[in-house]
């Protein structure tokens, strides 16, 4: 008994982090709009800050001193961040400072290693909070207990702060109406600066505070973003409230689902947070979201059908693309093979983003589906290369459904969030359920037959398919089916009036893109002879969004684009430094930087500006 | 059509003074919709000013392009002197150029009490002062319900609010668009009182408004929209004389 009370006891203490990343995440959402994936970057550079700062400053007041300069100093950077990217990308559509936060995350991740060093640091402990207590017969961390304390009274404050402060009325005023609260004199600008600043803050003070229980490492950014997010969203984004009740809960879940359920400890938050969403398509606290800006792929000038020109001119570069094994080495090649296997991926996941107006943050559970189906149709039904390809499209098509199925009442950040908790329960299914899919040792041996074996028939299959998907997925776009698609993303209710169900076209998005995704992790296995968990992990979701982001969402050769840029690039860069990440990390935030209002929102910009011009009598538009 | 009078003409009963509003060739747009077509008016201080038009004749465009809350471009856009046109919507309010909007856009969960401190903005030399409590002597009935929240509200006791809230930023003017839309006749002529009251407390008002009648309760001047375009200016009594104008106003 007195054991499960000390498990409790140690749940309690992790919520109390785990709220003040959350509320932070869920402030400067609530009011910017902006998904913060840096978060969990400012909470890792908030430890590595505090922890040089103490092992500096001595004495008590030097500890204590250390972790709220450290905060305060994180903060001041996550402020610097926001005036120099985030500030310049407000205009452009939701997802590009997703890709921004994603960028200064990269970044961020080298930046550490290259001044902290590799290795994991353990700090001092908390003066006057070093030893332990007995309680129930257990020894409690004295610190532990700080924690546990310190939640309910960092909700206090932070109810004090926006109840009690003119700064806290005019961010709960702006995060229901920006425009208005312009209106009555009220500096958006600072005002955001200033909430990223809060938000930073409470990331960092909560990383600073995990020095006494745990050493600081270069993974613990990741590691917390993922449980954060999870916690906004059963809490409700944009409720504090929700966060704390959110963070207990998913606090516990860690603590307690490791000894009640071994078998799927890694997903049972995942789990819950499916449940609450489908009862609760808003969180437990949070209301329905009522966007302040047009989805991420809404465009005045839809898609159009290539003309005779531009037919030839993907004509003569898919026979380029074909031509590669003749005038390169192997290598190259293979490398080649992954690139168009990712752009397989981004052209679906595009499918899905700017034809159905839904963001994915996990489409690695398509991927992997797909991957996983070769194996199992290898493994487990003996089939050959052939059969194995035609049928892991067909696993990834039902998984889609069925998940599109159960996610009809959803939309915006909730969906993509419950995307996300989907490819995570599959991960954790191929990760822990060891019989069937091998666990972490994957499945081995998946090689392709016949004039695949070869580096260059592989290639061939795989841009044959990469030319069939991304056809396939045109010719229905450009059909009356793929209209009403679109139809149903730029305007749900005259969709309906006249005959197209918007729920129906939403569930054919998903089976599309589930289709495709599944198509490029077949051919992914084949590629690498093998499947592990990986292809169904938060990095490949990632990737592919940031492929897409990248390229633009409003064409569909931008994922194609995006995909051959950032694939070649990463694998580019990895050869060429060690900091590959912080490179990567860079372009992408120059990327953003250089168009500000996206790469599509550039040209558009260009093609207003002309019209004007040539329209006498009428002033300029500013 | 007696159209083209305005921009051209100066207008006519004051002068655009350094101390009011001063429009001219207002242009403004919705996405790649051009809404407004050189639209021109001018407010003086202390003056109650009525913008006139049918419905999509393009008032609130007028007023949010003033706020700098649509894309817009003018060959004047003066408010006391300084050239509002490059000015962000929350500079163009700080230079004491109040906004009340159609849709009222209570902040529905901030209490009335809270909803009135984001709209605070220090005193202004030379213009009218308001605290809460004096905004309860105006408007009695928000007096009663500091602590409900504005979604908690009537439509009729949230245009007094929004009207209130404004007026916590100590303004030189305000836009109003439509404070009757949807009052009850009895709460209409409260509110016409009301309006009156500030004027005599030195505040300058442009009021949008497709009802005549209660225009003419308040106004000193009118301007009349059709189209996006100026079609009229001048007094009451001009409007009431001008044939072309009325027909730009007949309701539909
Ligand atoms: N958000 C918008 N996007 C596109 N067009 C718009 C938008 N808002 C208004 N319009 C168009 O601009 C024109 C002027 O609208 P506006 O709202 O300014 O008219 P109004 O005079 O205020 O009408 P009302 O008396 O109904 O309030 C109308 O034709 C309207 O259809
Ligand atoms: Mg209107």
């Amino acid at each position: 008994m007195s054991f499960w009370i000390a498990q409790f006891l140690t749940g309690l203490a992790s919520a109390a982090s785990l709220f003040l990343v959350a509320s932070g995440l869920s402030i400067i959402f609530g009011v910017t709009r902006v998904v913060n994936f840096a978060h969990g970057a400012f909470y890792m550079v908030g430890a590595y800050v505090a922890w040089s700062l103490t092992e500096r400053l001595s004495g008590a007041f030097g500890w204590w001193g250390g972790v709220l300069l450290a905060a305060a100093a994180v903060a001041a950077l996550g402020a610097l961040a926001e005036i120099l990217v985030l500030r310049r990308i407000y205009q452009a559509p939701e997802l590009f400072q997703l890709l921004a936060t994603f960028g200064l995350t990269l970044v961020a991740a080298d930046l550490v290693v290259m001044l902290w060093g590799p290795d994991e640091l353990v700090g001092r402990r908390a003066p006057g909070f070093t030893g332990s207590i007995a309680l129930f017969d257990q020894m409690i961390p004295a610190w532990d207990l700080f924690l546990i304390a310190l939640g309910p009274v960092a909700l206090g404050l932070l109810w004090l702060l926006f109840n009690r402060t003119r700064f806290g009325v005019l961010v709960r005023a702006a995060t229901q109406d920006r425009e208005m609260a312009a209106a009555l004199g009220v500096n958006e600008k600072w005002l955001f600066t200033g909430v990223f600043a809060l938000g930073v803050f409470l990331a960092a003070l909560a990383g600073a505070l995990q020095l006494p229980r745990e050493s600081v490492n270069h993974h613990m950014d990741l590691r917390i973003i993922v449980d954060a997010f999870v916690v906004v969203v059963i809490g409700g984004l944009g409720s504090i409230t929700g966060a704390f009740v959110a963070a207990l809960l998913v606090a516990q879940l860690n603590a307690f689902g490791i000894l009640l359920f071994p078998k799927i400890s890694l997903v049972i938050i995942f789990l819950v947070m499916a449940a609450v969403l489908a009862v609760r398509p808003w969180g437990l606290l949070g209301r329905p979201d009522v966007a302040q800006r047009p989805p991420a792929a809404t465009s005045a000038r839809p898609w159009r059908p290539l003309g005779g020109a531009g037919r030839l001119a993907m004509a003569a570069l898919v026979l380029a693309a074909a031509a590669l094994p003749f005038v390169s080495g192997d290598y190259l090649v293979i490398a080649a093979t992954e690139t168009l296997i990712f752009a397989i991926l981004a052209v679906s996941l595009h499918v899905l983003l700017s034809v159905a107006g839904v963001a994915s943050f996990g489409h690695a559970a398509f991927f992997g589906l797909g991957a996983y189906g070769v194996a199992l149709a290898v493994k487990g039904l003996g089939l050959g290369m052939g059969a194995a390809l035609a049928l892991a499209p067909l696993v990834g098509l039902v998984g889609a459904g069925l998940f599109a199925l159960a996610a009809a009442r959803l939309s915006g950040v909730y969906l993509a969030m419950l995307t996300l908790a989907f490819a995570q329960i599959l991960w954790s299914i191929a990760f822990q359920w060891v019989e069937v899919t091998g666990g972490d040792n994957g499945v081995l041996g998946l090689w392709p037959a016949g004039f695949a074996a070869q580096p260059a028939g592989f290639y061939w299959l795989t841009l044959g398919l990469a030319v069939l998907v991304i056809g396939v997925s045109r010719v229905i776009m450009f059909s009356p089916f793929g209209y009403g698609l679109r139809g149903a993303r730029d305007e749900a209710r005259r969709a309906a009036s006249i005959g197209v169900s918007p729920g129906l076209m939403r569930w054919c998005a998903f089976a599309i893109a589930g289709t495709g995704a599944a198509v490029a992790g077949a051919l992914f296995a084949f590629l690498k002879g093998s499947v592990f968990p990986d292809t169904l992990a938060i990095p490949v979701s990632v990737d592919s969004l940031v492929m897409v982001l990248l390229g633009g969402v409003q064409t569909t050769l931008g994922p194609l684009a995006g995909a051959v840029a950032y694939k070649a690039l990463s694998i580019w860069l990895l050869s060429q430094t060690q900091w590959s990440k912080l490179a990567l990390g860079l372009v992408i935030l120059a990327v953003v930087l250089a168009f500000p209002r996206g790469l599509v929102g550039v040209v558009n910009q260009w093609r207003d500006r002309w019209l004007t011009q040539r329209r006498p009598g009428h002033g300029e538009p500013p | 059509m007696a159209a083209q009078q305005l921009p051209s003409s100066p207008p006519t009963a004051s002068e655009p003074a350094a101390d009011g509003l001063c429009v001219d060739g207002l242009n403004a747009w919705y996405g790649q919709a051009q809404i407004l077509h050189g639209v021109g008016l001018n407010v003086g201080p202390g003056e109650i000013v009525a913008l006139l038009g049918r419905n999509g004749a393009g008032k609130t465009t007028t007023l949010r392009a003033i706020m700098g809350l649509v894309r817009r471009s003018a060959r004047q856009l003066g408010f006391r002197g300084a050239d509002i046109g490059p000015m962000p919507p929350f500079a163009i309010a700080r230079r004491g150029l109040g906004y009340v909007p159609e849709d009222r856009r209570i902040f529905t969960d901030l209490t009335v009490d809270e909803n009135l401190e984001t709209g605070r903005q220090p005193p202004r030399p030379g213009a009218p002062q308001w605290t809460p409590e004096r905004l309860f002597e105006l408007f009695p009935n928000l007096g009663r319900m500091r602590d409900r929240p504005g979604g908690a509200m009537s439509g009729g006791e949230q245009q007094m609010l929004a009207i209130a809230r404004t007026l916590m930023g100590n303004p030189h003017m305000v836009l109003l668009d439509e404070p009757a839309e949807g009052l009850a006749p009895r709460i209409v002529e409260d509110m016409a009182a009301a309006l009156l009251a500030l004027k005599r407390e030195g505040l300058s008002l442009l009021v949008a408004e497709q009802n005549l009648n209660f225009a003419r309760l308040l106004a000193d001047r009118a301007h009349v929209l059709a189209g996006g375009e100026s079609r009229f200016s001048g007094t009451m009594a001009e409007l009431d004389a001008d044939p072309d104008a009325r027909d730009a106003l007949l309701a539909v």
